[in-house]
């Protein structure tokens, strides 16, 4: 490929494709070293109960095992996570679910490893488990964690705007309906894995699928009692993450590892089944929704109670919820709310984030009800989302003046106006014998960030090297999601280079600097505003030395441009390799913090949230989905979709359409096959053959309308757009199904089963 | 894949496998790898994945299932797409073997790979290696493929970043650029 200057709004393909393409890139799986050992964990396999004794001794006697350690064996707390420091690395008296870590063992090799894992005797003493909400909130419940002083309730939150209860009761017309959303797996292809090693000076070394390097150090220091300086984390590109590897997952085993490896490389790589039995969930939710609205669709009241499954551990329980309950009352206008919310342990997997995190479940629900209501009316459903849409200057539902860049109605009239839409009542006429057609729409939101009371900071550093190159420090995993793209596409922008001569280094705790995890639809956002004022710094730099050398007596003639810095005016021009000879090395490094700006308004509930509520920014997108039902088998075929997404302006539109053809992919799955089935807190379906994530038969040919705002507040204008697009497909294909077939099914998702069943036992329309 | 000319030799006795002394099997295995002829001292019942990413140091082979059931770490063998984590390092002999190290060389990617590049294909890039190559063992067999072609062909491949779109796009485009060449 010619060099070209990677700029801001074009469709640069990504920096990292080609090396992914060839098979060249190093993901941390890819990290062998001679003299490696391997490193495994033997799982609970029991749900609920107390450790009465773990015996080692027919593991340590087998040939080739080096060391096997148990909850007592762990230096430090022995806990992690990331707002209540509640998981054992090594369980030590309990076990809260099957895919508790009981024992760890390293070996010379995978087959000793394996057989090794397998001699371990493991006696629990099991315990009564709680499997559902009901379950944990019955009175004397058995209790996940004695010592939590709410007993099975992680956190119980309220959000309340206006009188919601008084509001409903004057309402001319009332819905109200129960919503169910299974657990689901992130299913990234790469499991979660590491390599770790003690160097000489005693420094543990951790190459690692992460999302959150830096906090991945900290978590590892507290659980291990290892002081920080002792520690570098290394997170190269992810296969795939979708918050699933945000928080320990092998971090702290694998350092646990290295410190008894006497210097040898230490690999562990969970396989598929261990990566569903242990890995971070999706919450499954149960959501109660009452919603009030005048004759006329103008929507009143909201009262909703959400009760989020957080599993056995907090991890990111409490935000989670946080989140659902923020955007519980959709992209839409409603004086009165009150918003409750449970987040109950359980002895289910740990539920944590992902894409869409705590929102895609409430989408379902209030995109569910804004259907139901548009029934009940007579209304169109487009027409009932216009007439109650947020619009700049409105507030939403947790009581916050959208005072930022608020494009929903604008998405929802991208798709009115679209064929899909002008044309659907003729396109659902053509289905064949015993084919029903149906067309569903939903409008979506998601907030950018970590929201008040956590700064969403980024540390952006570039450098110009010796060899006159750009080179940026990113310290923002790229999970796939391309935001290393974006970083080089502004280094290009403003520091004038071509591609081939700009470089990104990943993630490296000594190397770059914190700069948050890769998470909330925040990483360009975040690191790019930082990486902005970063180049724009080394921009006046390079220009103000090259003055000092040319003998310009102004800067206004030198102009920074490929390779070189050039007077103008005399034509006269210094290669970027000379005047990098002649700074120093602190002198060619510029480094900047950005803060990501926070709400102003004062409100009087969701006080009960640590942090993370509420927030300032959304992206939003209004959803299509044609749909064909089979009448005989209840499956669902998605003909086709459309998604218009409002993400400010675009940076990379190649980047934007990836992310939302990729989002609405995931949705895809989440609405019509996945679903993590529990047998008493034991995973039914731990693999590919069981839990069906779609393939490329399953999702149909997407189109992508970009409609472009401007935020002030974002690098170039821009929003993040990784999550927003997985809110839409559940409710837009509930609601198709509903126009095709006239059942509205409240549980996910909507397998042929259900549909069938559904269709068996509703009245025909 | 049918019956294997059995071109390997089994040496009994005690060996040295993955540093560890034990008593069994060791077996030469002579095949083509990415177009040269190569011989390795593995023992026979490894996974061919395995080998070819410890052994070989041929990581572009990815693993993401260990069952089948999610094509990350399909390689060519005699032209024909193969899951390499449900074949045995014996059933490699005799073979020809192409990963996605091979089908490149340093001056030209593969029309595929750039294809994908060019499209978008590539998101986190766990699949791409292996969707590649079935992408090209498509192409083998039909050169002028539709997009519903494309698609059936690569639905043993999961890809849970880009919605699949895109890879339809970079592999028609391949295919019409071919077109356009002959």
């Amino acid at each position: 490929m010619n060099p070209y200057i990677p700029e801001i709004g074009k469709p640069v393909p990504r920096v990292d494709a080609s090396a992914k393409a060839t098979g060249a890139e190093k993901y941390a799986v890819d990290h062998y070293s001679d003299n490696l050992v391997w490193a495994g964990v033997r799982r609970a396999g029991v749900a609920h109960g107390r450790i009465r004794r773990v015996d080692t001794g027919a593991a340590l006697q087998l040939p080739g095992v080096i060391t096997v350690l148990l909850g007592r064996d762990v230096p430090g707390t022995n806990r992690q996570g990331i707002v209540h420091k509640d998981q054992p690395v090594l369980a030590d008296e309990k076990v809260r679910h099957c895919g508790d870590a009981v024992a760890l063992v390293v070996a010379e090799d995978r087959a000793t490893l394996k057989k090794a894992l397998s001699l371990i005797r493991v006696e629990i003493d099991p315990l009564p488990g709680v499997f559902t909400v009901d379950d944990a909130l019955r009175p004397n419940a058995p209790l996940v964690h004695e010592e939590h002083p709410q007993g099975n309730v992680l956190l119980k939150a309220t959000i309340k705007a206006g009188d919601s209860q008084a509001a409903l009761e004057g309402c001319d017309i009332l819905v109200e309906a129960t919503f169910h959303v299974p657990i689901i797996s992130h299913a990234f292809i790469e499991t979660e894995n590491g390599v770790a090693w003690k160097e000489e000076d005693g420094k543990v070394v951790l190459v690692v699928s992460t999302q959150a390097p830096f906090r991945d150090k900290w978590e590892i220091s507290h659980a291990l009692g290892l002081p920080l300086d002792r520690l570098r984390i290394i997170g190269p590109y992810l296969g795939g993450a979708f918050g699933g590897k945000d928080g320990a997952t092998v971090q702290c085993l694998l350092v646990l590892a290295a410190l008894h490896a006497g210097g040898r490389r230490v690999k562990m790589w969970w396989d598929r089944e261990e990566s569903f039995i242990a890995g971070y969930k999706r919450h499954a939710v149960r959501l109660h929704y009452r919603l009030g609205a005048r004759s006329d669709g103008t929507l009143q009241a909201l009262h909703c109670r959400l009760y989020y499954d957080t599993g056995a551990y907090a991890h990111l329980g409490g935000e989670v919820m946080a989140l659902g309950m923020e955007h519980a009352g959709g992209p839409y206008r409603i004086p009165h709310t009150l918003i409750e919310g449970w987040c109950i342990y359980t002895n289910n997997p740990i539920a944590g984030a992902m894409r869409g995190f705590g929102v895609a479940q409430v989408s379902f629900a209030f995109e569910g009800m804004m259907d139901l209501l548009a029934g009940k009316l007579g209304i169109d459903p487009l027409e009932l989302r216009l007439k109650n849409a947020l619009r700049r200057g409105d507030r939403n539902t947790s009581g916050v003046t959208m005072t930022q860049s608020t494009g929903v109605l604008d998405c929802l009239s991208a798709v009115q106006k679209h064929p899909l839409w002008q044309e659907r009542k003729t396109w659902k006429k053509a289905a064949g014998p015993f084919r029903k057609r149906g067309v569903g729409i939903a409008a979506v939101f998601n907030a950018m960030g970590y929201g008040r009371g956590l700064p969403d900071s980024a540390l952006a550093k570039v450098e110009l090297t010796t060899e006159g190159r750009i080179r940026v420090y990113s310290g923002v995993s790229d999970m796939g999601q391309g935001n290393a793209t974006a970083f080089v596409q502004i280094a290009g922008q403003i520091l004038c280079q071509e591609h081939i001569a700009i470089e990104l280094v990943q993630p490296d705790t000594e190397r770059t600097l914190p700069s948050g995890s890769a998470a909330a639809s925040r990483t360009t956002y975040t690191y790019g505003n930082a990486l902005i004022k970063a180049c724009e710094e080394l921009r006046r730099r390079l220009i103000g030395r090259t003055a000092l050398i040319l003998l310009s007596d102004t800067l206004d003639d030198l102009e920074l441009l490929p390779g070189r810095v050039k007077n103008l005016l005399s034509g006269r021009e210094i290669p970027l390799t000379a005047l990098a000879a002649m700074m120093t090395p602190e002198d060619r490094v510029c480094i900047s913090q950005f803060i990501m700006p926070v709400v102003r308004d004062k409100l009087d509930t969701g006080k009960e949230f640590v942090i993370g509520f509420p927030h300032l920014l959304f992206s939003y997108a209004a959803h299509l989905v044609c749909i064909e039902v089979d009448e005989l088998t209840g499956a669902i075929d998605v003909k086709a979709y459309l998604a218009a997404t409002e993400a400010g302006r675009i940076l990379n539109p190649q980047a934007f359409e990836q992310q939302v053809q990729g989002a609405i992919a995931q949705g895809i799955g989440y609405a019509l096959s996945e679903e993590v089935l529990m047998q008493e807190g034991h995973i039914v379906n731990p693999d590919f053959a069981t839990y069906i994530i779609p393939g490329s038969l399953d999702i149909p040919e997407m189109v992508s309308l970009a409609v472009e705002t401007y935020e002030p507040t974002g690098p170039y204008g821009m929003k993040g757009v990784g999550e927003v697009g997985m809110n839409g497909p559940l409710p837009a294909i509930a609601g198709a199904l509903a126009d095709a077939c006239g059942i509205h099914m409240t549980s996910s998702p909507l397998t042929a089963e259900r549909v069938l069943a559904a269709l068996y036992t509703s009245p025909p329309p | 894949m049918g019956v294997s000319p059995f071109k390997g030799e089994v040496r009994r006795g005690m060996g040295l496998y993955d540093g560890l002394y034990y008593f069994g099997s060791i077996m030469t295995l002579y095949f083509t790898l990415n177009g040269k002829k190569t011989a390795l001292d593995v023992a026979p019942d490894r996974r061919a994945v395995d080998v070819l990413r410890e052994d070989c140091g041929l990581t572009g082979t990815k693993e993401g299932c260990g069952a089948g059931e999610c094509g990350a770490c399909t390689i060519l063998v005699d032209g024909e797409s193969r899951l390499s984590c449900l074949m045995l390092a014996a059933q490699l002999a005799g073979r020809k073997i192409m990963t996605i190290e091979g089908i490149s060389n340093e001056d030209h990617l593969h029309p595929l790979q750039d294809a994908f590049i060019q499209h978008g294909a590539v998101q986190c890039g766990f699949c791409t290696p292996g969707m590649i190559l079935s992408a090209a063992a498509l192409l083998n067999r039909n050169p002028q493929p539709t997009r519903a072609d494309i698609r059936t062909e690569l639905s043993g491949n999961l890809c849970r970043c880009t919605g699949y779109q895109k890879i339809v796009d970079a592999v028609e485009a391949t295919a019409r650029r071919e077109e356009g060449k002959s």
